[in-house]
């Protein structure tokens, strides 16, 4: 009796969250099953008529998958992505380490300033660095080229994950390296014996959140990939199917849920990492 | 702290100060100067010739350029106020349910997808089709389904197809408010809000004047941070409308001005508008960065 008086008093609560849950789960969903639907019954009724008989076989197939992996190049994107945001995640980590110990426990003149900086670059917008690049780029010949855009991912990331890593070693007990400099340890060798280690935590939710916002990005891809279809990563190559293909959801569908795969992966088996990073990031602009 | 040698400390803290030298202090001093130059695709030479004020006037007076900083304005009144208020919401109310983790998870998917993934999920949603034959978007089948005629719902200009592209950011980001609305609200000490419920408080008088001013700082940030996301938003138009039917933003505008029309002039004058845009926010932020920093 009280449970259920319990229950009806808490309906409205319950109630309020089911109808996020459902808001935010039907579009993933609708895309999901229309994906594996084929383009006769997309085209002929919604998605959510397979209901009634959901589980029954022969109204689902990988057709559209293979279709937009062969046909339009999906397969070759996916593999850009992967060469575009693996190498520039790494670069970017790795280098961000080095200047988060440089600032968090060398001491320069003008440490504080210089450090003030790097993290206020972090809201400059893009958009105010593509035109003087761009003919450098061009120059130098990076423009169109994998190195071009690990470069400019790992300089954009840069002031966020300097940020991130260098709150985190700022935290490390000063004791640890007073042992190890008596030990005679150089700093570079403390840097790398002992604090990349116990750095590992906060680095890998600083490589999975680099990795996830590369993995995602179109903007920088649009403008120094200039989309070039032998480059183009999958956000690109989704963003001109939708331009020119903008009817043919059967494609669509795939080739939305073949990018999303891998961030939904990394997300739900490194969750923990992830929302670490967005806790300790939540200044960034 | 470590003293070591000047050559040493530049080896650790040198490769990222060139970099960020180099894309991010240099392209912005030198897309300042370029905002006072003419079109064509060169920084400077003596193709480019100096134009004042010529790309900032244009700037505030031209009619798409006015839409779009409207549209930002919307963007930064609708999508601030639902992505924080609805994540404050989330985080409130999940804390009392035993299911709270799986519901975290479904409400933070979308925030590790991309918006070129998102802006086609709801593109589906939204998908028109006249009233005479079965819709498959699931919007206008509901539309219908109450008797309704199917709505283009990303042409119908000015304020319905704005609101359903700055939806899909809601839903992206709503996640991200209330991860970090979630921790702060986790911080604040049962009792106290014990206390307000022996004193008589009901719920709603507990969330307004216990929990809410709690969390005003946290929501300060969230929101800050949501508005210089927003400022900057460019995928979901990009991918959706392309800035037609009246959606036009400022960062869209400025890439077309840059690949389309190849006005490296205008589009620099656009790319300092949103820089101008988000600094004083950007001062909050670093203010509230530095007294962190005083205060270890």
């Amino acid at each position: 009796m009280m449970t259920a008086r319990r229950l009806i008093a808490r309906s409205p609560l319950h109630l309020t969250i089911l109808l996020f849950a459902v808001i935010w789960l039907i579009p993933t969903l609708g895309l999901l099953i229309t994906s594996f639907r084929d383009p006769a019954n997309i085209a002929g009724s919604g998605w959510w008529t397979v209901f009634p008989k959901l589980f029954s076989g022969g109204q689902y197939s990988l057709e559209n998958y293979v279709g937009v992996l062969r046909g339009e190049g999906l397969a070759r994107s996916f593999l850009n992505s992967l060469t575009i945001s693996i190498p520039a995640t790494a670069i970017s980590t790795f280098i961000a380490s080095f200047a988060a110990f440089g600032f968090a426990w060398m001491y320069f003149g003008g440490r504080k300033i210089l450090f003030m900086l790097v993290v206020g670059l972090m809201v400059i917008p893009l958009q105010m660095t593509f035109i003087p690049i761009l003919p450098i780029y061009s120059k130098l010949k990076l423009a169109g080229t994998f190195p071009g855009i690990w470069l400019a991912h790992t300089a954009y990331g840069l002031p966020l994950t300097t940020y991130l890593v260098h709150n985190f070693m700022a935290g490390i007990p000063k004791d640890l390296f007073d042992s190890a400099s008596i030990d005679g340890a150089s700093p570079f060798m403390t840097f790398w014996r002992i604090v990349i280690p116990i750095s590992v935590p906060a680095l890998a939710s600083v490589f999975i959140f680099q990795f996830l916002w590369i993995w995602n990005d179109l903007l920088v891809a649009l403008v120094y990939l200039s989309a070039k279809p032998n480059v183009a990563p999958v956000t690109v190559t989704i963003a001109n199917l939708v331009t020119n293909r903008g009817q043919d959801w059967e494609l669509l569908t795939a080739a939305a849920f073949v990018s999303m795969a891998l961030p939904l992966v990394v997300f739900f088996s490194l969750q923990r990492y992830f929302v670490r990073g967005i806790l300790a990031g939540s200044v960034k602009g | 702290m470590l003293h070591t040698g000047r050559w040493r400390t530049w080896l650790f803290v040198g490769p990222a100060l060139l970099l960020i030298a180099f894309f991010l202090v240099y392209p912005t001093i030198m897309t300042i100067a370029r905002s006072f130059f003419g079109r064509g695709t060169t920084l400077f030479g003596p193709s480019v010739e100096f134009v004042g004020v010529k790309n900032w006037t244009y700037v505030f007076t031209n009619k798409v350029m006015l839409t779009a900083l409207r549209n930002n304005a919307l963007w930064a009144a609708l999508f601030t106020a639902c992505t924080v208020g609805f994540g404050l919401t989330l985080a409130v109310l999940l804390d009392r349910v035993k299911y709270e983790k799986i519901a975290k998870s479904i409400i933070f998917i979308p925030a590790a997808i991309s918006m070129v993934g998102a802006s086609v999920i709801w593109k589906f949603v939204y998908a028109y089709r006249p009233a005479h034959i079965d819709q498959i978007g699931i919007l206008n089948a509901l539309v219908v389904a109450f008797g309704g005629q199917p709505v283009g719902w990303l042409i119908e200009r000015p304020w319905i197809n704005n609101v359903c592209l700055i939806v899909v950011g809601i839903w992206m980001w709503t996640g991200f408010c209330m991860v970090i609305l979630s921790a702060a609200y986790k911080n604040i000490p049962k009792q106290l809000l014990e206390a307000a419920r022996i004193d008589g408080a009901n719920e709603w008088r507990v969330f307004r004047n216990v929990i809410l001013p709690l969390l005003a700082p946290t929501a300060a940030v969230v929101a800050t941070t949501m508005v210089v996301q927003v400022l900057k938003i460019f995928d979901i138009v990009y991918v959706m409308t392309n800035g037609n039917f009246s959606t036009e933003v400022i960062a869209n505008r400025m890439y077309k001005e840059m690949f389309n029309f190849f006005n490296y002039g205008r589009a620099s004058a656009i790319a300092v508008v949103l820089l101008i845009l988000i600094t004083p926010f950007m001062i909050f932020n670093i203010r509230r960065f530095a007294r962190q920093e005083g205060a270890r």
